[in-house]
């Protein structure tokens, strides 16, 4: 090996193979048989669970755990999948300290929860070694267009099959997945689970999928409603916001694509990475890319936020798993400038205050040396068709994914409902598969 | 620390924590262990007549029933007496006792039901320096089959034949050890008392099938394809051996008979509420087969602590709890009590709101924000709230005071009263 984390600019194998290896395996392994008993003892089995209730798909926490408790994890799963269809992404991507686990009981009693999130993974995993437990109903005759494969338009597409509605699922990337492909931290969804889950749901029949056709590219809108009884639109968020840095002469880079990059990489020691690497954002994007770099091999790796720590979306677990990767956090500093030059580059932040008047920047500045700025600033909708109505940047819905417009339905982060998670994702498609086909077999003007 | 000594029926130990008869104390490696951990007493697991030993199934001996995170709740057994040559368990409980001269060795017996038998025995164990017998009428499998064991403790007129036998040939004391698969464990502990019993103790193992293996459709423990009952013993049985070992205490024919208190006793409490109840001392044997011998050291801090705390003698303990033993006819049925529930340490599983609403008296209101109170003018005191909720005295139980009213039945607390005197009694006596 030539590289180490020293090695000035971007290089790639700044460690050795077993050392990126080791560091992007599974990053909170799956419960033994033993441990997951364990666990699910813990269960009080709560009257109208606070979990249920915090979980976007509203999962029966409590009879799924007792489940485990008396060793059917398959009838486990079946709770699970039944209404969440994602379940086994979930269990490895959700923010649990904010939703189900955060709820728990037992958090109140003792700071230390059920660990449903692991449990749930232990009860899908079963289940993933076997065909899905669901059946798809006599056919009805009804077509319908989903436009993305990610997790909004994969839950819609299952369910809308599992109705017994062929389903066409259009997806502008080469295969499915959406972000659960392409987005989250390569650690939390090892072995190509993201693919394997797709192919363990798409069995279910009556689902065709039309990779790298995208929407206003190679497909229209208007096209859509003219040859389908339905459409829901789950194309999440194309775009990047954009951080008014310029060009930068290749310095800056986006932390989507950067991280699509390192998922579609087959052998991370391939992939380059800065010295110094510097990340812009405060959500769980920006610690996505953050952790990745340090495990490429970066030696120095800052988040740089621009208001409050307590402001910074990423949960507190995401903020103390980076800070455990060797990722320092700053804040109150916004990028003024990205200054290139013989000695390498250097980005520029401006210290802020949140005062009333909003987020103020000051006169002081400070600069970090920058091989590397990955910009994490969020992300926002690609241009929608006319005659669908956007809202704060949002497909604009109501009640069970509606938009604007009869016929079409829209959920994920592509529209404003819920937090832009996996599993609200999920929620949304499921839902609006529910209502469409309530629509359907009502009559297509009904 | 109090003094822990313990004498019973003139045997004296250390303390009052005796392993009792079973595996434990089935020979000397294992008793001297079991006294260097620090245990008071022994009970030597029970030998049979002089001949070939009895034999054992070579397959499973036990059967388990588990609580949270496999914690031992219960266990059942099919093994038999000992299965050793006589003439070693007597050399070794000689060379035991030489050793341990200050600890308890009681020798367990169950030989065929003739004098003769009984007879020989004791003469065997004679110059064995053991300081008591225990007569196992206890055991309810195997042995009971060839009319020994609880084949004997289920018949009175047995076991006072048996004890006459043994107070006429023996000089020891001697501890009559009754079986609970009986209706009234009474009329066992008073045959015990006409036969010349120094003492009983119970409970033994009650008849028991712990679990039925699912692929193999037998009973476990499964040998080869088939179970046999067994004897359950463990922390599940306490609450049966508590209530014998009081029915026997309060009864006026075999009052002041002392006891050996003996089912689950896992914990120096469990050890104190027999006692309360009127047992002398304890035996212990699952607590030890799950742990091992060590936790005697927990029963004997555990209990010498709690006699300091309440500044009362061991024999202060003993028995204290046998007064307010009785019967249900007796209870005052004008005390009046209503579940309250502290919001502050409320976690809002709402576990108590499923089982008054779904299984007893809707007395549990749901109110926003996971708010559980109890309805005072529907709550009848059950207690099932108390005994469901995961958070230790978060519900408790508050008594109302003479004078106010119950709002559930718009009646003012009253003196007391009970059933005896009870208008709706049809045989009711008027009050004094």
């Amino acid at each position: 090996m030539t590289n180490s984390p020293l090695t000035p600019g971007l290089a790639a194998a700044r460690l050795p193979a077993d050392a990126i290896a080791a560091g992007f395996s599974d990053h909170e392994p799956p419960l033994d048989p033993h441990e997951a008993a364990v666990a699910a003892d813990r269960c009080y089995f709560c009257y109208d669970a606070p979990c249920v209730d915090a979980c976007p798909t509203g999962i029966d926490i409590p009879l799924f755990i007792r489940q485990i408790a008396t060793d059917t994890p398959e009838a486990a799963a079946a709770t699970i999948l039944s209404s969440n269809i994602l379940g086994g992404m979930c269990a490895r991507v959700c923010p649990t300290e904010t939703l189900c686990e955060g709820a728990c009981v037992r958090e109140t009693a003792e700071g230390k929860p059920v660990e449903i999130g692991r449990l749930q993974r232990y009860a899908t995993d079963v289940a993933m070694t076997a065909p899905q437990p669901f059946a798809r109903a006599a056919a009805t005759g009804k077509h319908v267009a989903v436009v993305g494969a990610g997790p909004a338009g994969l839950a819609c597409a299952h369910r809308l099959a599992m109705h017994g509605h062929d389903v066409t699922v259009y997806e502008a990337r080469p295969k499915p997945g959406g972000l659960n492909e392409f987005g989250i931290a390569a650690y939390k969804a090892t072995d190509a689970f993201a693919q394997r889950e797709v192919d363990w749901l798409l069995p279910i029949g009556g689902i065709t999928m039309e990779c790298g056709k995208a929407l206003g590219r190679d497909v229209t809108l208007t096209q859509l409603q003219d040859d389908f009884d339905a459409v829901f639109l789950g194309v999440g968020l194309g775009g990047v916001n954009d951080p008014g840095l310029g060009a930068a002469n290749g310095v800056l880079r986006d932390a989507v694509d950067f991280i699509a990059e390192l998922r579609q990489t087959e052998d991370l020691t391939s992939l380059p990475v800065g010295r110094d690497v510097v990340v812009i954002g405060g959500g769980m994007t920006a610690v996505d890319a953050a952790v990745q770099s340090r495990l490429l091999g970066a030696e120095n790796v800052t988040i740089v936020y621009r208001r409050g720590q307590e402001a910074m979306s990423a949960s507190d677990h995401e903020q103390d798993h980076a800070t455990g990767a060797g990722v320092r956090i700053r804040t109150n500093a916004t990028p003024v400038a990205i200054h290139t030059g013989d000695q390498g580059a250097e980005i520029e932040f401006a210290y802020t205050e949140d005062g009333p008047g909003g987020l103020q920047k000051l006169d002081e500045t400070f600069r970090l040396r920058a091989d590397q700025v990955l910009s994490a600033i969020g992300q926002r909708l690609h241009a929608m068709p006319d005659g669908l109505v956007v809202e704060g940047g949002k497909i604009a819905v109501t009640g069970p994914g509606r938009s604007t417009v009869a016929g079409i339905w829209a959920g994920g982060d592509c529209t404003a409902e819920g937090e832009d998670l996996t599993v609200s994702a999920v929620a949304q498609g499921r839902d609006a598969a529910e209502d469409m086909h309530t629509y359907l077999m009502g009559g297509k003007n009904g | 620390m109090a003094d822990l000594r313990s004498n019973f029926v003139g045997i004296k130990s250390p303390n009052p924590f005796w392993l009792a008869s079973a595996p434990p104390t089935d020979k000397e490696y294992n008793v001297r262990r079991a006294y260097e951990a620090g245990w008071g007493g022994v009970v030597w697991k029970t030998l049979g007549a002089e001949g070939p030993p009895v034999v054992n199934v070579n397959g499973p001996r036990y059967g388990v029933i588990h609580g949270a995170d496999r914690r031992v709740l219960g266990l059942n057994n099919i093994e038999l007496i000992t299965d050793r040559p006589l003439e070693v368990n007597l050399r070794e409980i000689k060379q035991v006792k030489r050793d341990y001269p200050d600890r308890a060795l009681v020798i367990s017996l169950m030989v065929p039901c003739d004098e003769d038998s009984w007879k020989a025995i004791l003469s065997a164990i004679e110059d064995t320096g053991a300081d008591g017998v225990e007569l196992n009428f206890g055991c309810p499998h195997g042995m009971s089959e060839r009319g020994m064991g609880s084949a004997v403790g289920q018949v009175p007129e047995y076991i006072e034949m048996v004890t006459r036998w043994v107070k006429q040939y023996s000089r020891m004391p001697c501890i009559v050890k009754l079986t609970p698969n009986i209706a009234d464990i009474r009329k066992p502990a008073e045959a015990a008392k006409r036969g010349g019993a120094d003492a009983v103790s119970l409970i033994n193992t009650i008849n028991s099938i712990t679990s039925v293996d699912l692929d193999l459709f037998a009973p476990e423990p499964t040998i080869d394809g088939k179970g046999a009952h067994g004897g359950y013993c463990g922390p599940a049985v306490k609450p049966i051996a508590l209530n014998m070992v009081a029915e026997i205490a309060r009864s006026a024919e075999t009052r002041g008979l002392p006891i050996s208190g003996i089912g689950g006793v896992t914990t120096w409490r469990d050890a104190a509420e027999f006692m309360a109840l009127g047992a002398g001392n304890v035996q212990v044997c699952t607590a030890a087969m799950t742990y091992g011998f060590k936790v005697v050291q927990e029963m004997i801090s555990g209990l010498g602590q709690y006699l300091d705390d309440k500044d009362i003698t061991l024999n202060d303990l003993i028995g204290r709890a046998v007064p307010n033993v009785t019967d249900w006819q007796y209870l005052n049925l004008n005390y009046v009590t209503k579940a309250q529930i502290d919001q502050d340490l409320c976690i809002k599983c709402g576990r108590c709101y499923a089982a008054c609403e779904d299984t007893s008296h809707q007395a549990i209101a749901m109110l926003p924000g996971r708010v559980f109170e109890v309805k005072d003018d529907e709550c009848v005191a059950c207690n099932l709230c108390v005994d469901v909720c995961p958070v230790e005295d978060c519900i408790t139980m508050r008594e109302l005071p003479l004078g106010d009213t119950d709002p559930r039945t718009g009646q003012k607390v009253v003196e007391f009263g009970n059933w005896t005197t009870h208008p709706n009694n049809p045989m009711a006596k008027a009050a004094e």
